[in-house]
């Protein structure tokens, strides 16, 4: 019979906090804004985070209360969710073009050089703190598969040690490039099928001993350009997209395939 | 009131609840990266350490006391310090939306915050009375606050400085700092006593 009294006490004692925290709950109730309900039920509820707020509930207060955020900031929606948005709000909306992830490295394990060996499947996380990673290239992909496991639409595979986005399964919320620890991955618009599948910025020399693939600043590339789009700095073309008219003159002219044409790759299948 | 003063002396600076006793050590390395959030938690844990210990107390003395089931305290002080949290973020969303704003996500974390836990039952056991108490919790949030202001301000230098060697950047300078950071509190060690003998 010892047990009723603490049982009950302690139930008593719930009891009471229940119905206080209740009470208040609809005493104190704070309406919120229609209209953040209403884009609430616009977002994909993914809470990823990708639109740079805490989740999408704070997106859509944000997008309410605060003036100039950008509607087109979820990249998951995509232009339709940008359209329904400004719908609800009432403003013209911004063209938002869908962004999917792409790895800006072809040092797969046929083309780059191993420094070193280990017998651990590690993290990229893990091994770039240890000197950088196994990788003779200090700039390339390391292959050990942190974007797979970022990746919550099984989008990103290792293939011989590279990371390869299947394009189709990618919905570009951008959570993989958050994931890699070398900035291999980036977020590109998808009209831009012209770009430099590199990040290393050492010398050509060093470049061309580490891996086959890589950019080693030759500006063969700039000299071949007709609308002066690329540039070469530290070691590394860059494409300015706003003159880059995709004529494709750089990709036949790169001597080590750095510069890749998806559509030409479309054309080989 | 001299016995008051030795309280939040002591609870502040000699036994620093993050310092010295190690509590609290979760958001101590979790929201210390910007002095600004930093801050906020340190006002939130400040604010809800007072509060609870206003609660406990009775609790504590006047019920599980008189019924003899002092062995039910952890129990009961999680439930009611939850749902005091709970109502607090409640009431400050309807009257004051400001502050509301400012403690943001860090009021609903402190719910399970072991430093928030442990100076309501440090508060019984030390066998201090209601005054004592509530001073003693006030001074406990002040010391975290105190802990935290500091290493922000440290970990925002780190950030910046290049002469962290690679592999000691991030995590690893961080907890040596916060070594580092615990043994010169140990300085305080006998100074309160000593003011007042």
């Amino acid at each position: 019979m010892d047990i009723i009294i603490p049982v009950s006490i302690v139930a008593v004692i719930g009891l009471i906090a229940g119905i206080v925290l209740t009470v208040a709950a609809k005493l104190m109730h704070v309406s919120v804004n229609e209209k953040v309900e209403q884009i609430r039920d616009e977002l994909p509820g993914a809470n990823c985070g990708a639109c740079g707020f805490a989740g999408c509930d704070d997106y859509a207060s944000a997008l309410v209360t605060k003036e100039g955020i950008s509607t087109s900031a979820c990249p998951v929606g995509g232009a339709y969710l940008a359209i329904a948005i400004a719908r609800i709000l009432g403003v013209e909306s911004e063209a938002a073009e869908p962004k999917i992830a792409t790895v800006l490295c072809r040092g797969s394990s046929d083309a780059i050089r191993r420094v070193m060996k280990h017998d651990k499947e590690w993290s990229c996380r893990a091994a770039t703190q240890l000197y950088g990673g196994q990788m003779e290239c200090r700039y390339g992909c390391l292959g050990l598969g942190d974007c797979v496991q970022a990746c919550p639409h099984d989008a990103i595979k290792i293939v011989n040690r590279l990371a390869v986005v299947e394009k189709e399964a990618c919905v570009g919320c951008g959570l993989c490039e958050k994931a890699c620890p070398k900035n291999v991955i980036e977020m590109r618009e998808e009209s831009r099928r012209i770009y430099i599948a590199c990040k290393s910025l050492d010398t050509g020399l060093f470049t061309m001993k580490a891996c086959e693939e890589g950019c080693i600043g030759c500006k063969r590339c700039v000299d071949v350009c007709k609308f002066d789009a690329i540039k070469v700095e530290n070691n590394l073309a860059k494409i300015d997209y706003d003159k880059c008219k995709m004529c494709g003159m750089c990709v036949k002219e790169c001597i080590t395939g750095a510069i890749i044409d998806l559509r030409k790759k479309q054309k080989k299948k | 009131m001299e016995q008051i003063i030795i309280i939040m002396m002591s609870v502040i600076l000699v036994d620093n609840f993050v310092l010295s006793q190690f509590l609290g050590i979760c958001p101590f390395m979790g929201v210390s990266k910007k002095l600004d959030s930093a801050r906020g938690m340190g006002m939130a844990v400040t604010f809800v350490m007072t509060l609870a210990t206003a609660v406990t107390w009775p609790i504590q003395n006047f019920i599980l006391e008189t019924y003899g089931i002092g062995y039910l305290q952890t129990l009961v002080f999680i439930l009611v310090i939850a749902s005091l949290v709970q109502l607090v973020e409640v009431a400050l969303k309807k009257y004051i939306p400001t502050l509301y704003k400012s403690l943001g996500i860090y009021l609903p974390l402190i719910t399970t915050n072991c430093a928030v836990l442990a100076v309501t039952i440090m508060n019984i056991d030390e066998g201090y009375t209601y005054a004592q108490a509530l001073f003693n919790a006030l001074g406990a949030g002040l010391g975290f606050l105190l802990a935290m202001v500091l290493f922000a301000g440290l970990r925002q230098r780190l950030e910046e400085s290049q002469m962290v060697p690679a592999p000691f950047k991030g995590i690893p300078i961080t907890l040596i700092t916060a070594s580092i950071l615990s043994l010169s509190f140990m300085g305080f060690g006998g100074i309160v006593d000593g003011i007042f003998a």
